[in-house]
């Protein structure tokens, strides 16, 4: 049965990743949690699967004209891969800052950027903003390769101060116009023309000094010449502290209101904020020692399903539930269509102001579709994730309807249920009496398991991480 | 006000998200600042559609010139809001659609003013289609706690655990997920928010059933997202389940760049959805009862930036439908540099309030006060008026 630290280990795992299977969790429960999430920390010691056996059996994922294809993978790797975390920070800066393919449906810029965001994540902020700055999908999404040194773009020099690293309230409309010139002449090029030769070739950065305004600008009270100055002024801003911090908070401790309304609604727990504002400053901006503070923290520790999933969480939850789909099943690449229907769609957000969380996920539509993709996955008791669940609570033995239910439950997290919830799940099970393996598993036991399993993901309850 | 409608009249609200570039839409196409400001968007005049003397359509528009010809076009010019916090305030995207769904300019509003709306039709929550939304993700100009809406993706494939192809294990299941979902006490706001929306999903998925095959249509939608949204909506409105207000989105119109090449894409996708959707309603005797409006965050910059144009202000506003009289409203905003806003914007002339307003009191036959905070001056763009 669950004891305290396996569900502490679930709860990490569904936060650095998106949740591990209870058979992983038993081993991980036994080492201390300090030890675990250091590890978690240190994606580079740890290896993928390998990739090219990936691309021989399923040529499809190598098509990069879609985001559909490289998106899959990336869900793959989340429920599969030894790396979560690696694979959850690079979510998580998507969600930041927010590219979609559809403006260059070029695949491999938006590939590229990802890939930026995972071999990076977990480094300083000062890096990934100027990775990001000179991250050529960036460059196209928000037109700075439009922003000229006599033709100002501003889109991209906006974004950056008010979505991608200060909030608005934190800067002024000369800033903006500052920032702007400042990354004049930050551009792209294809290294080959893009048809019919390169599609499966990303485009590269290029600085063009003859497009770039050379002039002083005053940056936030500083002086500043180019992009990398605006960065540096930015990274030292305690605003830029705060906003990162919150967006963190929100994204892997509890749900936040919409970054919209952060410059007038306080955060739901102020005292975490600082303490992550503290070791962002003392750290120079090290994203890793700020996610080491959020890890150990109590605020962390104790807030257990105290976010919606998110539907790449969801739907990487329940193939990892499942065992679903198996390596090299064709199945693998219509991941990414199930978040897409659900609200998310991976590399393709409908604008830069990213995707809504918490309860903005869910509306009638989304909540529809989450939970047929779980009834799909889970139905079939012949998928390892399921017969293993099977398997475990036969190993038990003998369960009367309430024992059923809980053996359930915790096998399929632990999860914690309503009071509500659990009377009517055993509700159902009464209606089959008492779950007898006198016989072994027998096709009727196996389906009354299934059923149940079925059911708690169905549960509202299965929303939250 | 000559005739009056008997059936409850429907607001279908398209939000052009991203920033439509007004005035590339309605061109002041003989004035020379505007061909100065603008060359990178500037057309030959003989390619422009004109409407009189100083306003001509933009060619990508051709299929909304001919309903506004007919007189079932009300354009709304200069709409914006006074910007509280000066130059680029409300500029950010996030902002300005807030302060449209919301109806609140001065701080974070939380309630969606069709959300209200919705409230006044359906109080209990009895009807979960009495808004229904087509797209992913629900705008907020739809939410607030207590106000059920129906969001649909897929209207062909609506439904729950659709794959359980056991119809008695199925009609269990679906049972027992009522029970879970149904709401307990004390259990927060987020838990309750969901417990009803896992209700109203059951409820419009057993309503929705049958609006699929019950349609039929001599209209050929072309084949994108926003046409077909449209073509969902007359499905849904046909099928007769007492929706009042249907909400959709066409996105992509933040312009900054390449704005020769991907306006004229979407304005053209946007305006045919448009005229096909009227053709549809109208063959379907189901168009008398139905106002259109279109809205977007804001206008966008004077100058281009030599590819596209910037966040700007002094947008513009579409009132469609056949109880519309069709004409120009509102003033369009002046041209003159000395009158430019920060020296670069156009000022707004007419609040978006009011629009809301004269949409609420004069069609939805509602008070609108609540709804958008306040007193505004109306229009008058409709010749049909509203029985109940």
């Amino acid at each position: 049965m669950a004891d305290d630290q396996i569900e502490l280990m679930a709860h990490l795992m569904r936060r650095v990743g998106v949740g591990a299977r209870r058979d992983a969790l038993e081993v991980l429960a036994e080492r201390p949690y300090e030890d675990v999430v250091e590890e978690l920390l240190h994606p580079d010691e740890l290896t993928d699967p390998d990739q090219d056996v990936f691309d021989r059996y399923l040529p499809v994922l190598l098509a990069t004209e879609l985001p559909e294809s490289p998106g899959s993978r990336w869900i793959y790797n989340m429920a599969n891969g030894p790396r979560p975390l690696r694979e959850k920070m690079a979510l998580f800066w998507h969600h930041v800052f927010a590219t979609a393919w559809f403006k260059s449906s070029h695949a491999r810029a938006i590939t590229a950027q990802i890939e930026l965001f995972r071999e990076n994540g977990l480094g300083s902020m000062r890096q990934i903003l100027l990775d990001l700055s000179r991250d050529p999908c960036m460059i196209d999404w928000l037109d700075n390769s439009e922003n000229h040194a006599h033709a100002n773009n501003e889109n991209y020099g906006r974004e950056l101060l008010e979505l991608f690293s200060l909030g608005i309230g934190n800067y002024t409309e000369d800033d903006v116009k500052a920032a702007a010139r400042a990354f004049t002449g930050w551009t792209f090029q294809q290294p080959w023309p893009r048809y019919p030769y390169s599609e499966g070739i990303a485009p590269i950065f290029k600085f063009d000094e003859t497009d770039h305004d050379f002039e002083e600008k005053t940056f936030l009270g500083q002086t500043v010449f180019d992009g990398e100055d605006v960065i540096n002024v930015i990274v030292k801003e305690e605003a830029c502290a705060r906003f990162i911090s919150r967006h963190l908070y929100n994204f892997f401790v509890a749900d936040e209101p919409g970054v919209a309304s952060w410059v007038a609604t306080p955060p739901r727990d102020q005292d975490a904020i600082d303490i992550l504002v503290a070791t962002f400053v003392d750290s120079d901006g090290d994203i890793r020692e700020v996610m080491r503070t959020l890890l150990n923290s109590e605020f962390f520790k104790e807030a257990r399903f105290q976010r919606v999933k998110s539907p790449a969480e969801f739907v990487g939850g329940v193939v990892t539930l499942a065992g679903t789909p198996q390596f090299p099943d064709f199945s693998t690449t219509e991941l990414w269509r199930a978040t897409m229907l659900m609200g998310q769609a991976l590399m393709n957000p409908s604008s830069v102001e990213g995707w809504h969380t918490g309860q903005e996920w869910l509306d009638s539509g989304t909540l529809t579709e989450r939970v047929n993709f779980a009834v799909k996955n889970l139905m079939d008791t012949s998928n390892p994730g399921v017969a293993s669940i099977i398997e475990r609570v036969a190993a038990s033995g003998d369960a009367t309807p309430d024992e059923f239910v809980e053996r359930c439950l915790d096998m399929c997290g632990p999860l914690q249920f309503s009071e509500d919830s659990r009377a009517t799940l055993i509700d159902f099970a009464e209606q089959g009496g008492l779950l007898s393996f006198r016989e072994g598993v027998t096709e009727e036991v196996e389906g009354r398991i299934g059923r149940m399993v079925q059911l708690i993901v169905s549960a509202p309850e299965y929303q939250f991480a | 006000m000559t005739t009056k409608i008997q059936k409850p009249p429907v607001l279908v609200v398209i939000q052009l998200s991203g920033g439509l570039d007004f005035m590339n839409t309605l061109i002041p196409y003989q004035n020379g600042i505007i061909r100065d400001a603008r060359p990178a968007l500037s057309l030959p005049m003989e390619d422009t559609l004109p409407l009189d003397n100083d306003l001509a359509w933009h060619p990508a528009a051709k299929a909304l010139k001919e309903l506004y010809d007919a007189g079932n076009v009300a354009v709304v010019q200069g709409v914006g809001w006074e910007h509280l916090g000066g130059p680029g305030a409300d500029r950010s995207h996030f902002r300005a659609t807030d302060i449209w769904h919301t109806c609140d300019s001065a701080k974070i509003g939380t309630e969606g003013w069709l959300a209200k709306l919705i409230r006044e039709f359906d109080p209990l929550s009895e009807n979960p289609v009495t808004a229904v939304n087509f797209g992913l993700g629900l705008p907020r100009a739809l939410a607030a706690s207590g106000v059920t809406v129906t969001s649909i993706g897929n209207l062909d494939k609506f439904g729950l655990m659709t794959d359980i192809e056991q119809e008695e294990e199925r009609a269990e299941d679906i049972d027992i997920f009522k029970r879970l979902y149904t709401p307990g006490l004390g259990n927060g706001m987020v838990q309750d928010y969901l417990a009803q929306t896992g209700t109203s999903v059951l409820k419009s998925a057993d309503m929705l059933a049958d609006a699929p095959t019950q349609y039929s249509s001599d209209v050929e939608y072309a084949s994108n997202p926003i046409a077909e949204a449209l073509r969902d909506v007359v499905r849904v409105h046909t099928a007769g389940l007492g929706t009042r207000i249907f909400y959709t989105q066409h996105q992509g119109y933040d312009h900054h760049s390449g704005e020769g090449i991907l306006f004229p894409k979407l304005v053209t996708e946007l305006t045919e959805a448009i005229s096909d959707f009227m053709q549809d309603l109208r063959n379907h005797d189901a168009s008398e009862e139905v106002t259109i409006l279109v809205f977007t965050e804001f206008g966008r910059r004077i100058r281009d930036n030599g590819s596209g144009t910037d966040h700007g202000s002094g947008g513009g506003c579409y009132l469609i439908g056949d109880g519309v009289e069709g004409g120009l409203y509102g003033e369009y905003p002046s041209l003159e540099p000395k009158d430019w806003l920060y020296g670069e914007d156009l000022q707004h002339t007419i609040d978006f309030r009011s629009v809301y307003t004269t949409v609420l009191e004069q069609w939805m036959a509602v008070d609108a006060n609540p709804i958008v905070g306040g007193n505004f001056e109306q229009i008058r763009p409709y010749k049909t008026e509203v029985a109940l």
